[in-house]
């Protein structure tokens, strides 16, 4: 079997995006659902990489590069929501804090 | 592509399968962290080793013990990991898999359509995307500075305690 490369890459990007997006649509605990947002953001840099070396120019590998800043600053503020719900309702379940009670 | 790709790619598919499965938050968290190592692999495989180095730095380095570190924090245990697996049955994760596995199928099915003549992976050095980064993309690159800028007073400010909150055990019998 004699797959070209750019194929089999994608191909690799798009089994870890739909894993994580599996991920996201099943789980409830809201600590997991952010992590599936990190595999999916990492499949998504992986099929840029893969781009930028189909055309040989750099421009997905700086994509790569601000997802990367991107993921960064979202996990911070994410894990500070987090920390907030964890304290007024002492749980991780996402489908508590759909009652928005004041 | 040669063996060394598929092993890698095979790692990353496993270990995110073992990350989602998970009941453990902890463990699924060490099964990310070697997806993205393998991840990292085949980055390098694709002629971008600087983004593979960044790939191990930021991400398994930075982000992922950032969520470790906060996991612990947490001091999630036994409990946490009882109710996801009383949430998890096969009935409920089913039906939401089938259909993103029909999407996978359908993207499978065109990406391999597009037939063209094998080309090797061109490498794209360091020196181009640093270029690049600098010159055409210099207002994202500012933009980006402005993210993280609002990033750290998002989570500074989210992250603020109102009062003085004792540990969760002790709050019921101490106060």
């Amino acid at each position: 079997m004699n797959v070209h490369p750019t194929t089999a890459g994608m191909l690799l990007a798009g089994v870890l995006f739909v894993l994580g997006l599996i991920s996201i649509l099943v789980r409830r605990d809201i600590i997991f659902m952010l992590l599936s947002v990190e595999i999916m953001l990492n499949a998504a840099g992986l099929a840029f990489v893969v781009a930028s070396s189909h055309w040989g120019t750099a421009d997905g590998q700086v994509m790569f590069m601000f997802i990367l800043a991107m993921a960064a600053a979202e996990v911070s503020v994410g894990l500070a929501l987090i920390l907030q719900l964890y304290h007024q309702l002492k749980t991780l379940d996402s489908d508590e804090a759909s009652k928005m009670n004041g | 592509m040669d063996p060394a790709f598929y092993i890698a790619a095979a790692i990353a598919i496993l270990s995110t399968l073992m990350v989602i499965t998970r009941y453990n938050i902890m463990h699924a968290l060490l099964y990310l962290v070697v997806s993205l190592l393998a991840v990292a692999v085949v980055l390098y495989m694709y002629g971008a080793p600087f983004m593979a180095a960044l790939e191990v730095i930021v991400y398994a380095g930075a982000i992922m013990v950032l969520l470790i570190f906060f996991v612990m924090m947490l001091n999630l245990g036994k409990e946490s990991a009882e109710r996801e697996r009383g949430w998890l049955k096969p009935r409920i994760w089913i039906f939401p898999s089938l259909l993103c596995i029909i999407l996978l199928g359908e993207l499978v099915f065109l990406v391999l359509q597009n037939r063209q003549p094998v080309s090797d992976v061109i490498i794209v050095n360091p020196k181009d995307v640093g270029m690049a980064l600098f010159g055409p993309y210099i207002i994202a690159v500012e933009l980006t500075g402005i993210l993280l800028m609002a990033g750290i007073v998002g989570a500074y400010h989210l992250g603020r305690q109102k009062q003085k909150t004792l540990h969760r055990f002790l709050e019921n019998t101490e106060v």
